[in-house]
């Protein structure tokens, strides 16, 4: 074995820093706001690229820096640690909405003074009409338009924010400085060619380039400076770290890092800068182990550094990763709950030439989780069949704190998923993972990871009403499922119902897709990912060598167990008829009518009236309300039906028990996003490829859709990734892990997610964690892509709940992601508790 | 293949009951009547209705061992990958010896571990079944003392302690399990006792001392019966600790769990 897995101490300075980053309550700023609207009003003439670029060196002059007691590594976005600044240019609308509520609401709160609300509504003023989410709905169809207002799928992430989704070549940085690429840039305006046809185009990128890198160089010499400053009045051990500092961020980014120590503070600068020039979350590390690593071991070798000072450096850089924050809207918090930024980093893993390359720091980064406790960075492990038992070991000794890190991924899945991409063997061994799941080939793809959630639920209610909601038609008709005299009919209704629904959202991504070429091209980001300089185009224009767009589908399980149950208690069984299952989806299997149900049989009656000419007004609509209650008074027979009928349901196999039956139909069902999906194309030139996970959106997005044929009740949640939906899974962690690998990952090439949730008990000993790696390697046999897990008792989790205070620190599994548990929103803490525990008691 | 059997769970990803990831098929049927069951259900041969979270649900069912077997190998990878397999629990596997035997032989053939947990109260014949068939036998050892043993149990322990050395001497991999029951055997003298037995059998490595619960509580209601160890909390930590201290001054491999 050629590297070290060995415990190294967390140091005293890391302990007081992680103090300070509880005691701190996120807050947003202004700063960022003022300063880009005050160089927006002064560029109107200018090409967008160049606006750009000059908003961003207006910024990082101007906007306020700080260095925190003990920090080693500098570069705070915000002067309040956890803070978040806004980003006015996507979209502001939502926040000024929000004002009130922003610091109270349930899902990531931000306090906000009352001087920033001012500050910020002024800054906003300018915004009106120029954001990229106002042309973004400009570009969109109409048929799109309605389709998101009646939930069939979200693309909210891209649609208000910046896009982010990458990970940039910060090894060029490393090796070569900004300086470097500075170099690239004036040679590429040195060998124009002026009358070429795009030499016009090409030397505004250039130049804006040289002005981003410029401002990036500048910023970090404000901070050399400031440390100086501050040297002046510190002492002893404090002092000479300040000075150190300084002469750090004289020398990096600009130049080439010298030391490991520079190449850490290097790395954080180019992390931190990417994410105030554009509020894009889930900028991926990547494959930090591999380009630190030299540095590490020279430094190592020559005495330089030894494991614990690395380490502290390190952890000092796990502590920043979770200083930046994002304020995102209500919906979109709920969705991407516990102020997540997604920046995954991952370890270990092949090189090019399919090596496994696990090193000293694939064990250290593993380390600085377990030292620092914190959900960022988004830590993850590349796993496959010559992966060394060792790091294995480690990487489950973290598991096991119950922090819900690592994530384990797949080589011998995501190597060829990506391959099948066009992707050449050597760059797809090289993978990182964006975000929660996403695979790409670092600092050459423009991923458009996370472009939509898709509600495989929506399409299969519109099955039922024929493509109609609140009284208009939604995505197509697809004949009366009343009438249908076969499973195969009702289902291919279905897949119609999938495929409209796929290109309505299509056309909402390419919308925004559009927007964000012409509104938010961004060279800093632009000038670190391959393809960019040789095409003169922002990676937002098409500049990348790759380019993707992956939204994501979630709720096979429900999905899958619906249309099974209509197969079995309908035309096998005959039980009932699709006239039964109609009415109950309608009557909420008379579990009583939820505010969705309502507000959709309202708005269609409402809908009638009108065609009909009769004016509609508060008191019509109250009236109409009353009267749909009144019809939903059911009988005691009919609602005795209805518990005969879930109870029909309930005994049916279940997606999730290791079943071929049930989990091949769910195989088949997940085609029905991937397929159609992956035969559309995005404006950058490449293709739209399928994830399968809903992060945490499927319990906000669960709210959205009513009552289902698997007994799922209106508004409940939906099924977590591509795990069995919550509770249905009843045989024990293999069973279940079984089931999920029937499910087709390889095509899923943005990524599939699969939580699982383990007792602690199972996890005790040697014998515990050998179990627990066979476990998940013999998953990965069965070609699973991902899997995670939360290791805490439920006993924990509802004791959490009830004494959050004590709590603070508890950080579990949402989805792709770790939060800090106390920060989620009860009905997602809820969630989480039911999802099944895999105990093995005694 | 055909052979046919009464079984009342199969329970997989079991890591306590044997060497990797195993799954458990549990009989129906048991010779003893342990106050402290944590499986009460499994006690009677004739198929029972429990009620369990508020509903009826039928306890056992008659299966062939092909039917078992198809639920078994469906985790076939991860036991070859662990080297776990299948492990026989109760119930008293031993009450039905050709279906037992018959299970593990299937087993064998398809090259996964064998295990059983059993209290050896029944004839060496029985045993003597399964052994060509067994890797790891999981005996219980639950007092030294006959009258003691028969006043918790029903059953004296002669026959026990006789076929424990007897599998010892037969050369299966044998390991003894203790239940550490408050007020039948949880003081260190009857720890100690146990386990200088445990130490005289030829072979024997390792004892497993597993803290009494009471998960199985619940199902004593479920069956509308009593529960005779109502009130028992279970020990500490620290305690068991102490005892495991105890059953190690007989130089043996000793854990607290299975």
């Amino acid at each position: 074995m050629n590297f070290d897995t060995s415990p190294i101490a967390r140091t005293k300075r890391i302990e007081r820093l992680l103090d300070a980053f509880y005691s701190a309550k996120p807050e947003i700023e202004a700063a960022r706001a003022e300063l880009l609207t005050e160089s927006y009003k002064t560029t109107e003439s200018m090409p967008e690229v160049e606006r750009k670029s000059r908003a961003f060196e207006h910024i990082l002059a101007g906007i306020p820096i700080i260095i925190r007691d003990d920090e080693l590594i500098v570069g705070s976005t915000t002067l309040q640690m956890r803070g978040c600044q806004t980003y006015p240019e996507f979209s502001y609308e939502w926040l000024e909405a929000e004002f009130d509520t922003v610091a109270t609401r349930l899902a990531d709160p931000f306090n906000i003074k009352d001087d920033t609300k001012k500050r910020l509504k002024e800054a906003n003023k300018y915004w009106k009409n120029k954001t990229t989410s106002e042309l973004a709905t400009a570009y969109m169809d109409p048929r799109a338009l309605r389709a998101i207002n009646h939930n069939l799928f979200t693309p909210g992430n891209y649609f208000y924010n910046g896009i982010g989704h990458l990970t940039v070549k910060y090894w060029e940085v490393l090796c070569t400085g900004l300086e470097g690429i500075i170099k690239r840039a004036e040679d590429g305006i040195a060998s124009l060619c002026v009358g070429k046809e795009d030499a016009c185009k090409r030397r505004i990128f250039y130049e804006a380039v040289i002005r981003s890198c410029k401002a990036v160089i500048n910023y970090a010499h404000r901070y050399a400076d400031l440390a100086e400053k501050m040297a002046g009045s510190a002492s002893g051990e404090r002092r000479s770290e300040l000075l150190k500092i300084a002469e750090v961020c004289r020398n990096v980014p600009e130049k080439p890092a010298k030391s490991f120590y520079e190449a850490c503070q290097s790395f954080w600068f180019v992390q931190q800068l990417l994410q105030i020039e554009s509020s894009g979350h889930s900028i991926s590390p990547g494959r930090f182990d591999q380009y630190m690593y030299p540095y590490y071991k020279k430094d190592l070798d020559a005495g330089i550094v030894t494991r614990e000072s690395a380490q502290e450096l390190l952890d000092c850089i796990w502590i920043k990763l979770n200083d930046l924050n994002k304020c995102r809207d209500a919906a979109s918090a709920e969705g991407f709950a516990g102020y997540s930024l997604f920046q995954n980093l991952i370890v270990s893993g092949q090189d090019k030439n399919g090596r496994d390359v696990t090193n000293d720091l694939s064990s250290m980064c593993i380390e600085a989780s377990m030292h620092t406790g914190l959900p960022m960075p988004s830590l993850s492990i590349r796993v496959w069949n010559g992966t060394p038992h060792e790091i294995m070991v480690k990487a489950v000794e973290l598991t096991r704190t119950g922090i819900g890190l690592p994530a384990y991924y797949n080589d011998e899945v995501i190597i060829p998923a990506l391959m099948n991409r066009g992707i050449p063997l050597e760059e797809a061994r090289e993978y990182n993972i964006i975000g929660c799941v996403e695979p790409q080939v670092p600092g050459k793809t423009d991923g458009w990871h996370d472009a939509a959630f898709f509600n495989m639920l929506r399409p299969l209610e519109l099955t039922f009403t024929n493509g109609y909601e609140d009284g208009e038609l939604v995505t197509l008709e697809t004949g009366d499922v009343t009438k249908m005299t076969s499973f195969e009919e009702v289902y291919e209704a279905y897949k119609k119902q999938m495929t409209t629904s796929i290109a309505l959202m299509v056309n909402a991504i390419n919308a925004i897709d559009y927007a964000h070429a012409q509104r938010s091209p961004l060279p800093f980001e632009s000038c670190l990912i391959d393809g960019c300089f040789e095409k003169g185009l922002c990676v937002e224009e098409g500049g990348a060598i790759y380019n993707f767009s992956g939204p994501q589908g979630f709720g096979i399980a429900n999905v899958a167990d619906a249309l099974f149950a209509v197969k079995k208690l309908v035309f096998e069984q005959k039980k009932y008829t699709m006239a039964d299952f109609k009415q109950a989806m309608a009557d909420n299997f008379g579990k009583g009518l939820t505010a969705l149900d309502a507000e959709h049989m309202v708005k269609a009656v409402c809908a009638n009236l009108k065609v009909d000419g009769k004016p509609i007004t508060p008191e019509v609509v109250r009236t109409v309300y009353e009267s749909v209650v009144a019809s939903k008074k059911l009988s005691p027979d009919r609602i005795k039906f209805y518990e005969q009928m879930l109870e029909d349901i309930e005994a049916l196999p279940k997606y999730g028990n290791d079943i071929d039956e049930v989990d091949y139909f769910a195989r088949d069902v997940a085609y029905t996003y991937t397929k159609p999906l992956e035969t559309f194309k995005n404006p950058r030139g490449g293709i739209f490829q399928a994830g399968l996970y809903p992060v945490s959106a499927n319990v906000p997005l669960g709210k959205q859709a009513g009552a289902t044929p698997d007994g799922r009740l209106s508004g409940q949640p939906i099924a977590d990734g591509i795990g069995p939906a919550q509770g249905r899974d009843k045989l024990g962690p293999t069973a279940a892990a079984n089931s999920t690998a029937k499910i087709d990952h390889m095509i899923a090439s943005n990524g599939t997610l699969y939580n699982q949730k383990f007792h602690p008990s199972a996890l005790v000993g040697a014998k515990g964690i050998d179990n627990f790696i066979t476990y998940l390697r013999t998953y990965f046999s069965r070609k699973g892509m991902h899997v995670q897990f939360n290791v805490v008792s439920r006993e924990t989790l509802l004791d959490a709940q009830k004494n959050p205070d004590k709590y603070k620190t508890l950080v579990v599994r949402v989805a792709g992601y770790s939060a800090l548990f106390t920060t989620l929103s009860r009905s997602l803490q809820d969630d989480i508790i039911s999802r099944t525990t895999q105990a093995n008691t005694f | 293949m055909r052979q046919t059997g009464r079984i009342f769970d199969i329970q997989r990803y079991s890591i306590h009951d044997g060497p990797g990831i195993r799954t458990i098929v549990f009989l129906k049927g048991c010779v003893l009547r342990c106050r402290w069951c944590c499986n009460p259900e499994s006690q009677e041969y004739d198929i029972q209705e429990m009620v369990v979270a508020g509903k009826k649900k039928i306890i056992g069912r008659d299966v062939t061992v092909a039917e078992v077997m198809e639920e078994v190998m469906k985790d076939g990878d991860y036991y070859r990958n662990s080297g776990g397999g299948l492990t026989l629990s109760g119930g008293e596997c031993l009450c039905q010896p050709d279906f037992a035997a018959a299970l593990l032989r299937a087993a064998k053939e398809n090259g996964i571990s064998t295990a059983i947990e059993s209290a050896a109260t029944l004839p060496y014949e029985n045993i003597e079944k399964l052994l060509p068939y067994l890797d790891t036998y999981l005996m219980d050892i639950k007092h030294m003392d006959p009258v003691k043993h028969e006043q918790f149990t029903g059953k004296r322990n002669d026959r026990i302690l006789e076929n424990a050395m007897k599998v010892a001497k037969s050369g299966t991999h044998l390991i003894i399990r203790v239940p550490v029951i408050p007020t039948f055997n949880n003081t260190p003298e009857d720890i100690d006792k146990i386990a200088r037995f445990a130490a005289s059998l030829p072979g024997v490595e390792e004892i497993h001392l597993l803290p009494y619960h009471r998960l199985g509580q619940d199902k004593y209601t479920g069956l509308g019966r009593d529960y005779a160890l109502d009130g028992i909390e279970p020990m500490s930590r620290e305690y068991m600790l102490s005892l495991l201290e105890v059953a190690k001054r007989s130089g043996l491999r000793c854990q607290i769990g299975g």
